[in-house]
């Protein structure tokens, strides 16, 4: 159910891309992201070297150029929007064109990497590198729910919408905000049984 | 509010995510001390519960709509190094899973949304819960926590902006604040209906209260807060005056870059017939906080039938 909006690839694709160890693989994204942030925008080499890294790694992966187009546009209207405006004043426009680049880049790398990286390879990265076991395992929980409680959302909000007609202002802001409190109880009453899940398997 | 990468400048990225890394650490300090076995699952739940919850959206006027950010929700709910744990692993996965808000920013975004939106949030939460006794006083303290956090976390961001050097202050701090103080109406009032049906239907499920008030905890994360706001805000306020001319001189432009990021057409919040100041607006602070001080209390009043409700015995919803 949760498909359209999540959109992710990995697992019906498979290229030499998705195969690389996923410690090389998000060691050279933060390399990336943190090089393009740094680096003065007259350094045009290091931009250079980038996009070329960037192109090889979506030919190879053949992640589809329209969903990456779709991703970027989605994400970025803050980004476009500000560079766009600036775009016209000569005084901002070197300056934000260079922040409109290099967010570009770094959204398309994160992208690339999430996309041809399972998320829990990510996390036995982080393991590795001692980030606190309650973080990772809170890390883990989300992602394993978010999207079990995405739908549940859903489906109280169409049960809700089932039972009530369009009625005033007050009334839809009350009705949505006991569907998000009942989502907390929810949740909260599915931690419990996690737990117990999670003891009877030997969890400690 | 997610800032996204290349809006921060190497030494902002550095300084912020080291405050956010102290912020995570104390958090997770005083989870792992405080928080049961048992109740841990709970942090990641309430982190994806977060998340679900922030696609349920509000309509606002004239076909828009907004949404929950939750910090202060989640701190008034499970306690304050809980609600930090919980909007870092929110900000960690939207950033790397989504792409939302950038991987160089995490640490300010983290610092913003987690530890000045929860930190204070919570803080003024339960300060003023205690002046102002009862459920509708709790209810009143929380929306105007909620609404504060807002704010507050936007003035940090604009800081944080004004000290790469992006966005002066003059633009980002009257654009962030402007319209934050919108959309903190709006988290304060959902946060409030929230946190009133889960109290309704199921009251021993908020971990938080009956929790004593602990000092320690408020002040060191209002410590960590207010090294921050001494880092990125400080800079700007002193030469403030000295700036007025040359930021009247850009804003030419720079009026106009605004105008078009917000298209709503917002009131600004200086004071009329009084040039425009650090008096003025400091001013002009403490008395748009004592008017929606005034609006929290009001709501509690209007959500909270009597007075001596007492939990459990409200009227069933459903």
């Amino acid at each position: 159910m949760s498909a359209h909006w999540l959109g992710h690839h990995h697992g019906q694709q498979q290229s030499p891309v998705h195969r690389l160890p996923v410690a090389l693989k998000l060691g050279a994204a933060l390399l990336l992201i943190l090089g393009t942030v740094i680096v003065p925008l007259d350094f045009t080499l290091w931009f250079g070297s980038v996009a070329v890294v960037l192109t090889l790694v979506i030919l190879i992966s053949r992640i589809s150029l329209l969903f990456l187009a779709k991703r970027l546009l989605v994400l970025s209207p803050f980004v476009l929007g500000v560079a766009l405006v600036n775009a016209f004043h000569p005084a901002t426009r070197g300056l934000w064109l260079g922040v409109a680049l290099k967010s570009a880049l770094c959204l398309l790398t994160v992208t690339l990497l999430a996309n041809t990286t399972p998320f829990s390879g990510i996390l036995r990265v982080l393991q590795r590198m001692h980030v606190p076991a309650l973080l990772l395992t809170t890390i883990a929980l989300m992602h394993r729910y978010l999207f079990v409680l995405a739908d549940e959302s859903e489906r109280m909000k169409r049960a809700r919408a089932s039972r009530t007609f369009t009625r005033t202002r007050r009334l839809q802001w009350q009705t949505r905000a006991t569907v998000i409190g009942q989502l907390f109880i929810r949740a909260s009453e599915r931690a419990e049984r996690i737990y117990d899940a999670m003891c009877a398997r030997g969890w400690k | 509010m997610h800032i996204p990468d290349g809006f921060l400048d190497a030494k902002t990225v550095a300084v912020t995510a080291a405050l956010a890394a102290t912020g995570v650490g104390l958090a997770l300090r005083a989870v792992r001390r405080e928080l049961p076995p048992r109740r841990r699952p709970l942090l990641g739940l309430a982190a994806a519960f977060i998340f679900a919850a922030q696609m349920v959206n509000f309509p606002v006027l004239g076909g828009t709509s907004g949404h929950l950010i939750g910090g202060t929700l989640v701190a008034a709910l499970l306690g304050p190094g809980a609600g930090v744990v919980v909007m870092t692993t929110v900000l960690i996965v939207q950033c790397f899973l989504f792409g939302d808000g950038g991987v160089s920013t995490l640490g300010a975004n983290i610092f913003n949304m987690g530890i000045v939106s929860v930190g204070c949030g919570y803080a003024l939460y339960r300060l003023l819960a205690r002046m102002f006794p009862g459920l509708r006083g709790q209810v009143a303290a929380l929306a105007f926590g909620a609404w504060a956090s807002t704010v507050l976390a936007a003035i940090s961001c604009a800081g944080q902006l004004a000290w790469s050097g992006r966005v002066p202050w003059a633009t980002g701090f009257t654009a962030m604040v402007s319209v934050h103080l919108l959309i903190g109406i709006g988290e304060g009032f959902i946060t409030a209906l929230v946190f009133l049906a889960v109290h309704r239907t199921r009251p021993e499920i908020i971990t938080d209260t009956g929790r004593p008030l602990r000092g320690g905890e408020l002040i060191r994360y209002g410590l960590l807060a207010a090294l921050g706001v001494a880092v990125f805000v400080a800079p700007f306020a002193c030469p403030w005056p000295d700036g007025l001319e040359a930021v009247a001189a850009r804003l030419g432009f720079e009026h106009q870059a605004t105008a078009s990021l917000i298209p709503a057409p917002l009131a600004d919040y200086h004071i009329p017939g009084r040039h425009w100041g650090p008096g003025a607006t400091a001013l002009a602070g403490v008395i748009g906080s004592l008017v929606v001080f005034g609006l929290a209390l009001a709501l509690g009043r209007w959500l909270v039938p009597q007075p001596e409700t007492k939990p459990g015995a409200g009227p069933g919803n459903s």
